[in-house]
């Protein structure tokens, strides 16, 4: 797997050109980082490439970072993670970019270029609030009707703003402000390098 | 001439061939639909979000709830993102078990697909002779677990415990007498892996069974043929994976291409179809039956020779046993870090998939170091099937809609999430 990860290295780097910010492989896998403006063109010569045909659109992955490594990430917040799959040369890569503006975060749709992806950024945009620009029907998907906010983002609490009752006086359902506090029972916590070595068999 | 309008149509999210919670908003021409638009996230349950605020050995159990009809399949492709993370080996008789209770669940979850797919096109008794077998594999889920359905036996490292030495009887009761009791017990009186064993013996048997009935039936024949076609080229667009890829002739199959835990080393085939039909994933999947029922019984000849762990013996992942825990302070500190804070994982972003018995089930995990990982993100094959729903039904009758939720396989608890 390692040879025929430097080969794949070798042939995204030589499609996208300087398109690519940065690739790395780690742990058998490659990613490869393009700039926001590039994403599109890039997603198109990944799929159509003969040495690449990344035909397979696996999965797109919203990430937050705000807080990342206990602060001590300085970068753009969000993130959208493109995971492709070559069935033709049984390749995996994944793509990441990063929204330029964190308040605001948009990123070019890729939806003509696969339209698998159709949901996946929906889910993208309910979740963490990234716009995808050039997307034909950008709703929400996995939340409720009417909900406010973007749950996956870091500084929304995990037990929510509203909860729903039944009230019998309006004898209707109703929102209401959550009753729970939210706890943590386990707290975070990231250690030295060496702590514990769980990484070393 | 008066104006002629389509209209809309509400399907679900509590009509029975929904299955589960789909509400689906149907623009129609008559009989014909024009439009499908599938509400979905009526089960969300923010099983990612809750995963960040986990540590990682506590999100094994939500693992199950997502795919509620193959748990442990889902489980695997969770454990095998950690290890990935890690760096941890697993041992070699702990990765047949993975194996074997992978095919086991993919059973399972056929039967579940077959009965259910029957039942929508409106045959009965598939549905009852499914179900009669999957009582006998929730038996081997509950013999090794003790749960029938979630249960949280896969660990980062290996599995909980070894398969049981005896495989639990039943035992007489008011609605159950002496000689009913005599005939269930009957191939119940070995271990689970002779159980298992004799399951595997009967069941080719019980495939043909389902076959007579549905696959020469004119009517089943009458509703599934030239229903739902996708071509390979658009399967593939769509981010089709599993029974629907190779229904359109795509001979795709996590276990055969990317092999994980020991699948290099078993002998099995992987059926394909041809016309991208509902009627081809049907057959795709009947054939499945048989290829995972001879996984399972080379599974089972390996098992029955090779004694050994069944989880790492690194115990910053996996918990020491309970004798070693009291009897020395070592093991004792392990025990008590583990089950409180956790193990930490390197820095990191991984990727890990199996072949689920609905198509690739992935787990990507991104990790800074701490005990909870920073972000998971899963990846459902439904999710990605569902998509395609307006694409497939477009043109067709109201009946087909639901042959076409049938051949997608659809679990509300993954697509949701």
């Amino acid at each position: 797997m390692p040879a025929n990860l430097e080969a794949l290295k070798g042939s995204v780097e030589t499609a996208l050109g300087e398109r690519v910010r940065s690739s790395v492989s780690d742990r058998g896998e490659l990613t490869v980082t393009v700039a926001a403006a590039d994403l599109v063109a890039a997603m198109k010569l990944l799929r159509d490439d003969a040495a690449l045909a990344f035909t397979t659109l696996i999965d797109v992955i919203g990430v937050d970072y705000s807080g990342f490594g206990d602060g001590a990430y300085d970068g753009p917040r969000f993130a959208v993670i493109y995971n492709l799959l070559s069935i033709r040369h049984n390749t995996r890569v994944r793509v990441k970019v990063f929204a330029p503006n964190d308040d605001m975060p948009v990123v070019d749709s890729v939806i003509d270029v696969w339209p698998g992806a159709n949901w996946f950024e929906r889910e993208a945009f309910d979740l963490y609030g990234i716009i995808f620009k050039g997307h034909p029907d950008l709703r929400r998907i996995l939340t409720d009707y009417g909900f406010v906010g973007h749950p996956f983002r870091k500084d929304f609490p995990i037990s929510g703003y509203v909860e729903m009752r039944y009230d019998p006086q309006q004898r209707r359902v109703i929102y209401q402000p959550v009753s729970i506090e939210p706890r943590e029972i386990v707290p975070r916590v990231i250690r030295e390098g060496s702590y514990g070595d769980s990484g070393k068999t | 001439m008066a104006e002629i309008r389509n209209y809309t149509m509400n399907f679900g999210p509590q009509h029975p061939a929904a299955h589960g919670v789909l509400r689906l908003v149907l623009e129609l021409d008559g009989e014909v639909i024009q439009r499908a638009d599938p509400h979905i996230g009526l089960l969300h349950r923010a099983t990612e979000k809750l995963a960040e605020t986990r540590t990682y050995i506590q999100t094994v159990p939500y693992m199950d709830r997502l795919d509620y009809v193959s748990m442990m399949a889902n489980e695997h492709a969770y454990v095998m993102a950690i290890e990935k993370l890690l760096g941890v080996d697993v041992p070699k008789r702990a990765q047949y078990i993975r194996v074997m209770f992978d095919e086991i669940t993919r059973i399972l979850n056929h039967l579940l697909w077959l009965g259910a797919h029957a039942l929508d096109v409106g045959a009965m008794t598939v549905f009852l002779y499914a179900f009669r077998e999957r009582e006998d594999l929730m038996d081997c889920y509950e013999a090794v677990s003790g749960a029938r359905m979630h249960a949280a036996y896969y660990r980062p490292g290996g599995v909980y415990r070894d398969l049981p030495e005896k495989m639990p009887q039943y035992k007489p009761s008011q609605v159950k007498n002496e000689a009913e009791i005599k005939r269930l017990n009957e191939n119940r009186q070995g271990s689970l892996l002779d159980f298992i064993e004799d399951f595997t013996r009967r069941f080719p048997g019980y495939v043909d069974e389902y076959e007579t009935l549905l696959t020469e039936n004119r009517i089943w024949k009458q509703r599934t043929v030239g229903i739902g076609v996708v071509t390979p080229e658009r399967a593939q667009a769509l981010g089709f994976t599993g029974p629907m890829l190779r229904g359109s002739g795509i001979a795709w199959d996590l276990r055969k291409k990317q092999p994980y835990e020991v699948y290099d080393k078993l002998d099995f085939d992987i059926p394909v179809g041809t016309n991208g039909d509902c009627y081809d994933r049907y057959l795709v999947r009947m054939q499945e039956f048989r290829e995972s029922n001879r996984i399972i019984q080379q599974c089972v000849a390996w098992l029955r020779k090779n004694p050994g762990p069944v989880i790492t013996s690194n115990h910053k992942v996996a918990p020491p046993s309970r004798e070693e825990m009291k009897a020395s302070m070592e093991e004792l500190i392990h025990h008590f870090k583990l089950f409180s804070e956790g193990f930490h994982v390197p820095p990191g972003e991984v990727y890990a998939a199996v072949e689920h018995p609905k198509g690739e089930f992935g787990i990507f995990l991104c990790s800074d170091g701490a005990n909870k990982p920073w972000r998971m993100k899963i990846r459902a094959p439904g999710f990605a099937h569902l998509s395609a729903m307006d694409e497939m039904t477009k043109g067709h009758m109201i009946a087909d809609v639901v042959a076409i939720i049938g051949t997608m396989d659809i679990v509300f608890g993954e697509v949701d999430r």
